[in-house]
């Protein structure tokens, strides 16, 4: 300890020497820095964002080839990254929140910052970092196979993209990530977020597509057919809505109750 | 510096620990001694704010512990070596926990060098390693930050003799610069040696404490006698109580007058009165936490 405090009377007082009060809290940059540094630093977590990076370039490249040359645009090479991507990033929004419970860790990372906010909003700001990176990546991506198409397959080629396109892909991605973070937050176990996260909208999904007299109001609590309308650039007025709803359902409210479980809760 | 003031927690009827407290000095070490289920890994977890206490409160460097800023720069924690990530090296787990206190990077290197794991050993997986290499590598992470307390639950499991000798010397080290350490145990004899004060817990309650010497000077008398069965109807019509010992020696919690009297008297031969030392504790340790653990409602 180089800091030193005396009491009035001009004595050193060893714990107070460089003590609680003379010490910086861990800054928040520092804090996001290892979140990410633990996201990419095991082999789950490194395989996972190569597979997504994989998975995103080998889904345009299917569409180089598949296509209609007259379909070949960017917009339509931006739209196909976002069904990969919206399987993928949920599984690093849980990991990323659930990880450290599996494997007990969460006795480290707690006990060198003890606020638990602030533990857990450096997870998501780190998990954020990787959606923009993902994001990104599909842009790039597609901007390459656009030119590929061109030049290989005679394709249209078209750059047009509107603000609308951008919106869509950046808000189905982010909502399919924040669905993975809020499933991992309420069960705070990797297997068991995963499982439920592929099957509980799956489960509501076939309810309200088989039971008649609920397929009217799918929309509102059916988390794909509120999403669909974001994937063909469709949505509007009680779209929106409905949108909100399902998002409310199944991103934050299990995202809330995570959140109250993981202040209150105890770690071992 | 820690204090710990009637902390109690309760797991709906059952009371894992009651009303505990006690201090440690800066300057020494205390041994936080129990058997398995005591509560002593509890009562840790809630002095580093894991665990809401139901009532009472701790502190660590005079505040409570979620309070501390950048807490890894001022207390050591190690409350359990194989809660680390399989797949991570030595070298990364030290690394994590640098980059969150905001160390350089050399630091890593200095606690590996210091807690003799090899650059060959940092760069493994923690997967691989041995319990008592995880116990080294958690110490290493404990002493990042150049605490003044240290926490650490069981430290000394899985390390070989050697490895209870580095570490005692290492804590010793560390409490004569001023350090406060509390290290728990489930055996008496890995505390004893280093132990300058002794807290024993049994069932949740402190069932004793205090200074180490005085533990052990006050810790009664062993006696052999060929005489057994008139020695021990001596003691009991004096009012003291005895347990026999497994070499066939008697335990007696009385000084070594107070017995020769009593034998004298019944005119039992004595081949052996000394005070119990170390075994005393050893024994009292014994007793006391098994009659702990018995009242400790199933």
């Amino acid at each position: 300890m180089t800091a030193t405090t005396s009491d009035i009377l001009g004595i050193r007082r060893p714990d107070a020497a460089g003590g609680p009060a003379a010490t910086d809290r861990v800054p928040a940059a520092r804090l996001i820095r290892v979140e990410i540094r633990k996201l990419v630093d095991t082999r789950a977590g490194a395989w996972l964002l190569v597979l997504i990076a994989v998975v995103t370039a080998a889904a345009v490249i299917v569409s180089l080839f598949t296509t209609d040359a007259s379909g070949l645009t960017f917009e339509h090479f931006v739209d196909v990254t976002v069904f990969p991507q919206s399987v993928l990033l949920p599984l690093l929004g849980i990991m990323a929140v659930t990880t450290e419970w599996t494997q007990r860790t969460t006795l480290v990372t707690h006990t060198l910052e003890p606020a638990r906010r602030r533990v857990v909003a450096a997870k998501f700001a780190a998990t954020a970092v990787l959606w923009f990176l993902a994001v990104v990546l599909a842009y790039a991506v597609a901007a390459v196979a656009n030119i590929l198409g061109a030049a290989l397959r005679h394709g249209d080629g078209s750059w047009a993209y509107g603000t609308v396109g951008l919106r869509d892909t950046a808000l189905l991605q982010l909502l399919s990530l924040v669905h993975g973070l809020a499933f991992g937050m309420l069960l705070m176990n990797t297997a068991a977020a995963i499982v439920l996260y592929f099957t509980a909208p799956g489960a509501v999904h076939l309810l309200f597509s088989t039971v008649g007299s609920l397929k009217g109001s799918a929309a509102w609590f059916d988390l794909g057919a509120s999403q669909a309308p974001l994937t063909d650039h469709s949505i509007a007025g009680i779209g929106w809505l409905q949108l909100l709803t399902t998002t409310v359902l199944w991103l934050l409210l299990p995202l809330a109750a995570g959140m109250v479980r993981l202040l209150r809760r105890e770690i071992k | 510096m820690i204090l710990v003031d009637q902390l109690t927690k309760r797991y709906g009827r059952y009371t894992a620990v009651d009303s505990v407290s006690f201090s440690v000095r800066p300057g020494t070490v205390t041994g936080f001694l129990g058997p398995n289920g005591a509560g002593k890994s509890t009562t840790m977890r809630m002095l580093v704010g894991l665990t809401p206490p139901s009532s009472g409160s701790c502190t660590v460097l005079g505040v409570p512990y979620a309070h501390l800023r950048n807490p890894g720069r001022h207390v050591g924690v190690l409350l359990d070596a194989s809660a680390q990530h399989p797949g991570r090296t030595g070298r990364e787990v030290l690394s994590l926990g640098a980059m969150t206190i905001g160390l350089p990077r050399s630091r890593v290197d200095e606690m590996l060098d210091r807690v003799g794991l090899t650059a060959d050993e940092a760069g493994r997986r923690v997967g691989n390693y041995s319990l008592g290499m995880r116990q080294r590598l958690g110490i290493a992470h404990a002493l990042l930050g150049d605490p003044e307390v240290l926490i650490l639950d069981e430290p000394a499991n899985g390390l070989d003799p050697g490895g209870i000798h580095w570490m005692r010397g290492l804590l010793r080290r560390f409490a004569d610069r001023g350090g406060s350490v509390l290290l728990s145990s489930h055996l008496l004899h890995e505390v004893e040696v280093i132990a300058d004060e002794l807290v024993i817990i049994g069932g949740g309650r402190i069932v004793a404490q205090g200074a180490k010497t005085e533990m052990l000077a006050g810790a009664g008398t062993i006696v052999r006698t060929p005489d057994v069965g008139v020695l021990a109807g001596a003691l009991a019509t004096t009012g003291l109580e005895h347990t026999t010992r497994s070499d066939g020696s008697l335990f007696v919690d009385a000084s070594a007058e107070h017995i020769g009297r009593a034998a004298a008297a019944a005119g039992a031969v004595l081949t052996e009165l000394r005070p119990a030392g170390g075994a005393g504790l050893e024994e009292m340790f014994l007793q006391l936490t098994a009659g702990a653990r018995e009242e400790v409602p199933a």
